[in-house]
């Protein structure tokens, strides 16, 4: 396997555990709305706190994370871009 | 003049800019204490802001192809973060979204997670990879990787639907507010924010779009955030709401126990006389409907409008403006925290307005207390004036009902500062960030409409030998022509900001997500297939909204329909998507592969090093 398929596998991979982390706090999550409801974050009924902060906090961890995480891989394989690109 | 130290001293220009900002809201504060009226703060308010606005498109002028297009591509990551949250952030976001979630409740709040889960999908699947193609459009993607002049005309078309449904509600906000700051009619409202809008776009394109939605940003999220803060501790719910907050959603509970959350029946709104648009509280705040349909109702919305934001293409070029491949990747997580900050505060500021309202000890409260006592407030009577507010006694019994008080949506930003007691410097401010939001957000699909018009269809498809001053001449001119046309529309207040926003985002779903997707991560993908995809989904997606919108299923189809599936109007893309999807596929298998050249076209796409497939002026 060539050098460039092996990097497109792990940035495949990496897409799909990114995604899966996704659609847990945008979807699957709220599929159980009214069960999480009955228990409390900081005093907020869980599912109102993750609608109204929780989740959205959550995307822009997942996207500094996923980012970073990207960079690594590019890096092990030698497509890290220079500076001054 | 603005080359390489220009870039270099960003943080010091846009930290001195802050800086100024802050010293004339002071001074607008001091102005109100030695009896400056509160009509001239205002106008002062969105003036001098404007201004600002049109000096920085002045000086960001440009002859450059690359620079009218995509700045150059210089623009660093967090700046590129600041002017996506602007882009992104409409003045329905900024004016609206508290109101929708002051009257929806949780319900509503799937708009919140859609329209900030979307960016996951724009980070891994699309923006790293349209930044290394080099492309100046979104069309332009879409036609050079599948090839031919007719796919690109397609994905123009899709665009265009798309962005120019979201640019009539933008400009329609930009003339609301322009119209109360102002203290103008409405229509002309409108052309005073077109030709502000037009100042900030025409002479640097790209590049003056990007400096000028910066500056907006600023603007925006001080405004946004000074009240909130402000209000939260005038009504006891503590210095930082967002953490502090939950005994007041629990007491919102309470109170909708108390009053009761009572569904008024059309008839009694329209004997009553309820002016258009108003809306009352009929939903719980924290508490989740019951029912697998309403959980499908509540994931359904969110998809829409997570894929729709991934598929909006004046989204989507701003992070072809970035240096590299790993700085648009950057560019999107800081462009979400930019849009966190005001999107996790706006719930906060519901609770809180809904708070001074409904709660009878606090000394805001109205429900619950006499109509007459409450038609006496000033603001009630300010407001009833321009019917933002409307009271109707249903039962009679001359106490102000929680079904009874009805309430524009923008009311619940606009006017909470003065019900909290806020001077009104504050409600000053609030203009000037809501003309901030609205105007970013029309810059960039004015922008994306005209140069998919000026690059794809005039110089790729019409003139390829034009000389570059005469592309820059079309691109202009077809600015101002979608301007124009925007403001024309708008100024017959169509539908609510709201409705046609959703309809952005399914527009660009149906027609443009797939073949986004699809023609970086799947090669087999061929220019039939795009094609029959991009059409399939925009045809059937559009027939769809004729058939389930009340309004044009009437005259069309001769009757109200019933959504099928619960998808109803705001969640067409959800037929339009997954048809693009399976006639994409099911086409491209039965066309033949896209040839070797291609191919390698793709894998060289997916490689963040080496030369961009499409050259630095093309």
């Amino acid at each position: 396997m060539s050098n460039k398929d092996a990097y497109w596998n792990k940035t495949k991979n990496h897409m799909i555990v990114t995604l899966v982390l996704w659609a847990f706090f945008s979807l699957v999550i709220f599929m159980f709305g009214s069960e999480l409801n009955t228990m409390s974050f900081l005093g907020y009924p869980l599912a109102y706190y993750m609608t109204a902060q929780g989740s959205l906090l959550a995307f822009v961890i997942i996207l500094f994370w996923t980012a970073n995480k990207q960079e690594k891989i590019d890096e092990e394989h030698g497509f890290s871009e220079r500076e001054d690109d | 003049m603005f080359k390489g130290d220009f870039i270099q001293n960003l943080p010091k220009i846009y930290g001195t800019y802050t800086g100024g900002f802050l010293v004339f809201i002071i001074l607008m504060a001091l102005a109100e204490q030695a009896g400056v009226s509160a009509k001239n703060i205002g106008v002062m308010f969105v003036a001098f802001t404007v201004l600002i606005y049109a000096l920085i498109g002045y000086l960001s002028r440009t002859v450059q192809v690359d620079a009218y297009y995509v700045a150059g591509r210089q623009v660093p990551t967090v700046f590129n973060g600041m002017a996506t949250a602007a882009d992104w952030m409409s003045g329905a976001s900024f004016v609206a979204l508290a109101g929708g979630v002051y009257f929806g409740g949780y319900t509503y709040m799937a708009f919140l997670v859609g329209w900030t889960g979307g960016y996951v999908l724009v980070a891994t699947l699309m923006a790293p990879y349209l930044r290394k193609f080099g492309c100046y459009t979104v069309p332009d993607f879409i036609g050079t990787r599948y090839g031919g002049n007719l796919v690109r005309a397609c994905s123009v078309f899709v665009l265009f639907i798309a962005s120019f449904t979201y640019v009539t509600a933008q400009i329609n906000a930009t003339g609301t507010i322009a119209s109360r700051a102002l203290g103008i009619p409405f229509e002309a409202g409108v052309w005073v924010g077109l030709i502000s809008i037009l100042i900030c776009s025409m002479l640097g394109g790209m590049r003056a779009v990007t400096w000028t939605q910066v500056a907006q940003y600023i603007v925006l999220i001080i405004a946004y955030l000074i009240p909130v803060f402000w209000i939260s501790s005038n009504v006891g719910g503590g210095i930082f709401p967002h953490l502090m907050l939950g005994d007041e959603v629990a007491r919102l509970g309470e109170l909708e126990q108390q009053f009761g959350l009572v569904k008024n029946s059309a008839a009694d709104m329209k004997a009553a006389g309820v002016p258009g648009g108003l809306k009352y509280i009929s939903g719980s705040h924290s508490g989740v409907p019951e029912g697998g349909m309403a959980v499908w109702k509540y994931l359904s919305l969110a998809i829409c409008m997570m894929v729709g934001t991934a598929s909006l293409p004046h989204i989507l070029m701003r992070y072809f403006t970035t240096p590299t491949v790993r700085a648009a990747r950057k560019s999107v997580a800081w462009s979400l925290f930019f849009i966190f900050l005001l999107y996790s505060s706006a719930p906060m500021l519901a609770t809180l307005s809904k708070l001074a309202l409904m709660d009878p000890n606090l000394p805001t409260g109205i429900i619950g207390k006499s109509i007459s006592e409450v038609q006496s407030i000033e603001w009630v009577q300010r407001w009833s004036e321009v019917k933002q507010v409307f009271i109707a006694d249903f039962n009679g019994d001359g106490i102000l009902q929680l079904n009874e008080w009805f309430m524009r949506g923008d009311v619940v930003v606009l006017a909470t500062p003065e019900v909290a007691g806020l001077p009104f410097v504050i409600s000053g401010l609030v203009f000037a960030g809501g003309m901030a939001a609205a105007m970013s957000t029309a810059d960039g699909l004015v922008l994306a409409i005209s140069n998919a018009l000026s690059h794809d269809i005039y110089y790729k498809i019409i003139n390829p030998k034009a000389e570059t001053a005469k592309r820059l001449l079309v691109a202009r001119t077809l600015l101002v022509i979608i301007g124009a046309a925007g403001a024309y529309i708008a100024s017959f207040r169509l539908t609510s900001i709201l409705g046609s926003v959703a309809w952005a985002f399914d527009f660009a779903m149906s027609g443009l997500f797939f073949p986004l997707v699809l023609g970086v991560w799947w090669k087999r993908a061929t220019r039939e297939g795009a094609i029959a995809g991009i059409m399939a989904g925009i045809i059937s997606g559009t027939v769809y909204l004729t058939w389930v919108f009340p309004k044009f299923s009437v005259p069309i189809w001769g009757g109200v329909n019933t959504p099928f599936l619960g998808i109803d109007h705001l969640r067409f893309g959800l037929i339009g998507a997954p048809i693009c999807l399976v006639v994409m596929v099911v086409v491209s298998l039965m066309t033949k592969e896209p040839s070797p050249a291609t191919q390698k076209l793709v894998d060289d796409t997916r490689i963040p090093t080496g030369k961009a497939i499409l050259g630095k002026q093309h």
